[in-house]
């Protein structure tokens, strides 16, 4: 009985994320435009950069420097969009396939968030591996296992709240300002382009509020071996984050009516 | 278990309108029940409230012996269930989507294998099914849905409107298609349909329903029966004289009067042909004179015309519809 029941949640996330996968494999222009624009960013700003500033107290402000950064960016748009997409599952009529099934709504969650934190890991990777091609140099091959878990906990807490906002936005139209009024935040006031040691205060209190960029120090930790933020807070804090967006995006999608 | 689907006085309130109003019907194991009436009548609610995706607010039900609401997951299991759009994957493939559907429901591969292939070949999809679905026309992927939801071997189906926006050839096909699994399957089958022709041609019986309560329930025969023979259709020249001709029909006792619009009056009696000069000679011994006469067999549409004073066509917007509408529209 126990067992079937065990089994039975294993097929339900292990079918969630076949389709995820399916999907995926059958968007290859996104996962172009996906790679592209922190390739731009990676060779254009990590040149310009590095050709007139120096990090403060030392170290180049380099492509090196900006890889964390754009691997962490990229983990963010796929795995947050992943979570969203049940936006999309909505409209076109899908969820009420699922949410009829006889499956439990937390495991469907669950398989849509590890089909989600896949596609982002495989992005983050592919980052990492242009990156090294055009020259970052990584610290060990340790430390690229450990950047690889952090992507994994760091997606699985922006999907946990792609999903809760996606059982709270209404409309897909809703959902385009979230991406706007969300992503780009986050993103710039995370670390991911600029040093955090000497930042005013307002900043500074911003930038330590917001998960990424506990998520960049983490990669930069293990990816180059120096961080601003000590690496024991910044695993803590991203395992907390992930564990109750991902509990808080689970109870939301329960109570989700169609 | 003595019925497949067993309600007792289901009840859905929506705010303070009420869509499905203390509707008790019991459906046999095999039947294949049709849920008649405009849109808006609550038939969707209560098909919905049946397929556990809709809490009821008051009374109860039991779809293959299990209650909605206490055993929902077991009331899903045993269930199929095709909506009103579309909710396949149109990324995937007719396939795939079998495939995932099969999964959630706990087939194993070699059953969903199978079951994948002889549900493809019941609705003649076999040599579509590796297709992307967004590349289906609106009966193929009709057609998908009947296949999808019958895959994991439901005892009961849900179909609600399966025909509607086909155009008349697919829909000839797709009630073949429920036929068939009604018959080869032994699938239960409850249905709604706001089409006549559709209620009459597929199902065993019949629920009329209008503004949530259901108004007649019988075979389709026994329904057009009771209106006691064929239609006659008489126009007159002056509409005042309506009353004065339905008074002496009620007189005579000869015929039923079923409905009257405009200067027309609609009765039934029994072997029409033979009746008409009778009911015509009635007319000028009343001295009202008779523009037109004519002669059918009784239709659905008059046996809903008889119990709600309207057809069933006129597109009137009933306050559930307004408020379902709304609900639409705030999430859009």
């Amino acid at each position: 009985m126990v067992n079937a029941a065990v089994n039975r949640a294993i097929q339900t996330v292990y079918t969630m994320w076949l389709r995820e996968m399916i999907r995926f494999s059958r968007s290859k222009s996104r996962i172009i435009g996906a790679l592209a624009t922190p390739l731009f960013f990676l060779v254009i700003l990590g040149t310009g950069f590095s050709s007139s500033f120096q990090v403060k107290g030392g170290g180049a402000f380099d492509k090196s420097y900006l890889a964390p950064g754009l691997i962490s960016m990229a983990v963010l748009f796929s795995s947050l969009m992943g979570g969203v997409s049940i936006i999309w599952d909505r409209e076109f009529g899908f969820l009420k396939e699922i949410l009829i099934a006889p499956v439990s709504r937390f495991f469907v969650a669950l398989g849509k968030a590890i089909g989600g934190v896949t596609t982002a890991m495989i992005q983050g990777i592919l980052i990492m591996i242009i990156a090294w091609l055009i020259g970052v140099q990584y610290d060990s091959i340790w430390g690229i296992l450990a950047a690889m878990v952090i992507m994994f906990v760091s997606g699985i807490g922006f999907i946990g709240l792609g999903i809760a906002l996606a059982s709270k936005i209404e409309s897909h139209e809703g959902f385009q300002m979230v991406m706007s009024f969300l992503t780009m935040p986050l993103v710039l006031l995370s670390g991911a382009f600029f040093p955090i040691s000497n930042l005013p205060g307002w900043l500074k209190a911003l930038v330590y509020a917001n998960p990424l960029t506990y998520c960049v120090e983490a990669l930069r930790f293990f990816l180059l071996g120096h961080s601003t933020i000590p690496i024991s807070l910044s695993i803590a804090v991203l395992l907390i984050f992930s564990l109750s967006m991902i509990a808080l995006g689970g109870r939301l999608f329960g109570k989700m009516r169609v | 278990m003595l019925y497949a689907i067993e309600t007792s006085g289901i009840t859905k309130h929506f705010n303070e309108i009420t869509a499905v109003n203390n509707i008790s019907i019991s459906v046999k194991p095999g039947e294949l029940f049709g849920l008649l009436g405009p849109n808006g009548a609550g038939k969707t609610t209560l098909i919905n409230m049946l397929s556990t995706m809709t809490e009821p607010s008051g009374g109860s039900a039991k779809v293959w012996g299990f209650d909605v609401q206490r055993q929902a997951g077991s009331v899903r299991q045993n269930i199929g269930m095709v909506f009103q759009g579309t909710t396949l994957d149109d990324r995937l493939t007719g396939r795939e989507n079998l495939d995932l559907h099969g999964r959630l429901y706990g087939l194993d591969s070699k059953t969903r294998k199978n079951r994948i292939n002889e549900v493809l070949s019941l609705v003649e999809l076999t040599d579509r099914a590796d297709a992307i679905v967004k590349t289906y026309s609106g009966g193929m992927m009709r057609r998908l849905e009947i296949a999808r939801g019958l895959m994991h071997h439901p005892h009961v189906l849900f179909l609600d409107e399966p025909t509607l926006g086909l155009d008349p050839q697919t829909r000839l096909h797709i009630w073949e298609y429920i036929k068939t699994l009604n018959k080869e399957e032994g699938v239960t089958i409850m249905l709604t349909t706001h089409y006549m022709e559709e209620a009459d041609h597929l199902c065993n019986r019949i629920a009329i329903i209008d503004h949530g309560e259901i108004v007649a329930l019988d075979t389709p025969e026994a329904l057009k029966n009771s209106l006691g023979g064929d239609v006659i259709t008489l126009g007159l020249e002056n509409p005042d004289d309506i009353t004065r001709l339905c008074e002496a029909y009620q007189k005579n006792g000869c015929a039923n009067i079923v409905s009257r619009k405009m200067n027309e009056v609609f009765i039934t009696v029994k072997e029409g042909e033979r009746q008409i000069p009778h009911v015509l000679a009635l007319a000028s011994k009343a001295g009202i004179p008779i523009q037109s006469v004519s002669l059918r067999k009784p239709t659905l549409d008059d046996v809903f015309i008889h119990h709600t004073g309207r057809a069933i066509r006129d597109k009137e917007v009933t306050e559930v519809e307004k408020v379902e509408y709304k609900l639409r529209s705030r999430r859009k």
